[in-house]
């Protein structure tokens, strides 16, 4: 198998998706001419013309809303916010609309969008081109929300999302664009919605993130595994919106202590929820309470590489917060 | 009325099929105020004053293809384009075959894809740029159909009116933006919500022609949604009406509105003076109108009838379709 980078998957995956089905078409601030700020729809334009990739203006809430008006249609479009701190403009047609769409018509209008945004710290993006905003869109019925952690899984994530019947929020995180490569299958494939994933088999602890920090995760663990003989299993949420409940519960009760891990800032994360639906499933299964580990409760995030640095989830943490547990 | 069907080459069917359209909407809206003032139905919001401009719109557009995005008040333009008073009904009571949600959203927030009538919610405005959207597929699929999107004047200080109409206007999309200003939002006036004297010169920030219309003239609304719709270019239409009821069955609109507007409001309804305009033309007869009056009472009697006796929807079906469900074969 070849290996490729996490953003060459996702443009991958957006190339074969619209040679595969006309209806599907991409839109967004600068996606055509220009490829993208990150070049993650680069060749698009070339091969499929403008009239499929398509230059907005720059109005989040016309991308969103225009997708939700093509999608009911019975178009397929991808829509790409070129940062996913700048959603906020277009939460009312994402929350109000594309989510509501099929429930509140009983069935009779639907809305297969997905919305592309890149998020996540770490690139000295500062306040607003460094958040993790899913957690704003995860307690909305009728969205799906995933995130894929490396390039095989954005690859089949972003295919699921855009053969998905309903709106699909696809976060992918920009640092992971360029840093992270790995065996993609050349053929057709998808990854399914709604399915987490063991990246690592272990004994001792639970650990259960998503996006980048799955990747810091894995290393570390191997690290410890070779210096500590601490065994880490580690469970991939994939899909963060509707959570995969049973795989959490099974993490969990596979080694009945569990490190909850995210780049968000704590309080009202995705991992609350997790940490919610193992105390309600398997609390008497545990052997040490559910521990987090968390960007702190300030807006995210500063832009001196010092103070940046400071905030954000590091590897040393990952270990420290790892080895505690193991040895509770 | 100043203006002659005769002289737009109006032809007398649909010049009274117009005043039927606009009385049956009326006739339906009013049964809705009596039933929800008798407790039958929680909550209504009105068409009343507004007829003339929705009546005239959709007898202009071409209803076997083009897509319509309505707002909360444009009963009379639904029921034009093909939802019935049945339809309707069943949505008042909120009932499980309301093809509009199922009882699932409050009154008025209209649907129905065989119409292609795109689903509305209550936050004003997001249709706009729905519009846009299914114009845009429209053109990308090459479609020759045009999208009718309407609002009122104080939600044309949304973003989305914003964002919408210069997506529109940047790609040329065959989209009609119809502002149905009927002076009020709610209980802010047209000086307190719209900065510019009219919304329709909004336009030309947009690359389209605006136009201000009496949108209590069916006649004069028709012929400007007509000559938008040849044009193959976005058009902004401004109808001038007046809201004839409060804003809502929960408002009270004489708290902040004079006896003498209200009157005035009143005497300038478009039903009386289309009507007059047809006995004046020779179309329009007592006999007649009793007739159409007679017609209206009996399909308004079955349809509320029915409705009200209609079954909610089952409460196994609440949690259905939040997500598409798998094909059971």
């Amino acid at each position: 198998m070849r290996i490729i980078s996490y953003i060459e998957a996702i443009n991958e995956a957006l190339t074969e998706e619209m040679r595969r089905d006309d209806n599907v078409f991409v839109l967004g601030e600068d996606v055509g001419k220009k490829g993208g700020v990150f070049r993650a729809t680069d060749g698009l334009y070339a091969e499929f013309g403008e009239q499929r990739v398509l230059d907005t203006p720059l109005s989040e809430s016309a991308i969103a809303g225009v997708a939700v008006g093509a999608a009911m249609y019975g178009m397929k479009p991808v829509a790409e916010m070129q940062f996913a701190d700048f959603i906020m403009p277009a939460v009312n047609q994402i929350v109000s609309e594309a989510a509501k769409m099929r429930y509140r018509s009983n069935n009779d209008w639907s809305c297969p969008l997905v919305i592309r945004a890149p998020f996540g710290g770490g690139v000295h993006g500062g306040l607003y081109h460094s958040q993790s905003v899913e957690a704003l869109f995860a307690n909305q019925p009728g969205l799906k929300i995933v995130i894929p952690s490396n390039p095989a899984d954005a690859k089949g994530l972003l295919k699921a999302a855009i053969r998905d019947p309903d709106p699909v929020l696809y976060f992918e995180h920009k640092k992971a664009y360029r840093l992270l490569k790995g065996e993609v299958p050349v053929d057709d494939y998808i990854v399914p919605i709604g399915k987490a994933d063991i990246k690592r088999q272990g004994d001792d602890l639970t650990v259960i993130t998503y996006g980048l920090m799955v990747e810091e995760t894995l290393k570390v663990a191997q690290q410890l595994q070779e210096e500590n003989g601490i065994s880490t299993h580690v469970l991939d949420l994939r899909t963060i919106y509707p959570l995969d409940q049973q795989s959490i519960i099974e993490a969990a009760q596979h080694t009945g202590k569990v490190l909850l891990l995210t780049e968000d800032n704590k309080e009202g994360s995705i991992i609350g929820e997790v940490a919610a639906i193992i105390a309600e499933h398997c609390l008497f299964d545990l052997d040490a309470p559910i521990a987090r580990l968390a960007a702190p409760d300030a807006p995210s995030m500063p832009y001196a590489q010092s103070l940046e640095k400071d905030f954000m989830v590091t590897a040393d943490q990952i270990e420290e917060a790892i080895i505690k547990l193991a040895e509770f | 009325m100043t203006i002659s069907h005769k002289e737009h080459n109006i032809s007398d069917e649909l010049a009274t099929d117009m005043y039927y359209s606009m009385l049956r909407a009326r006739r339906v809206d009013e049964r809705l105020w009596l039933l929800n003032r008798s407790g039958k139905i929680p909550f209504v919001i009105s068409c009343q004053g507004q007829e003339a401009a929705q009546v005239g719109a959709a007898f202009a557009l071409d209803l076997t293809q083009d897509y319509i995005a309505p707002y909360y008040r444009d009963l009379g333009l639904v029921l034009q384009a093909g939802m019935s008073v049945k339809d309707i009904m069943l949505n008042a009571f909120a009932k499980g075959e309301d093809p509009n949600s199922g009882g699932r959203q409050m009154q008025a927030h209209w649907s129905h894809k065989q119409l292609r009538i795109l689903s509305g919610s209550s936050p004003v405005t997001t249709q706009v740029v729905h519009a846009a959207g299914v114009a845009l597929a429209g053109k990308m699929t090459q479609k020759n159909f045009y999208t009718f999107v309407t609002l009122g004047e104080g939600s044309s200080n949304q973003g989305d009116f914003h964002e919408g109409l210069n997506f529109i206007g940047v790609h040329q999309l065959p989209v009609i933006t119809m502002v149905e200003n009927n002076q009020y939002a709610i209980s802010t006036p047209y000086d307190r919500q719209v900065a510019s004297p009219t919304v329709a010169q909004r336009a030309g920030s947009y690359n389209m022609p605006g136009v201000v219309v009496d949108g209590t003239d069916p006649l004069a609304v028709y012929i400007e949604v007509k000559k938008a719709r040849l044009s193959n270019k976005p058009a902004l239409i401004e109808a001038l009406c007046s809201r004839l009821t409060p804003h809502s069955s929960d408002d009270d609109h004489r708290v902040y509105r004079s006896s003498e507007e209200l009157q005035s409001d009143k005497d300038k309804d478009g039903l009386h003076h289309y009507e007059l305009y047809l006995r004046n033309e020779g179309l329009l007869t007592d006999a007649r109108i009793e007739e159409m009056e007679a017609q209206l009472k009996v399909e308004i009697n079955e349809a509320t009838n029915y409705a009200d006796q209609a079954p909610y929807a089952s409460l196994e079906h609440n949690l259905r379709y939040v997500y598409a469900e798998e094909e059971t074969s």
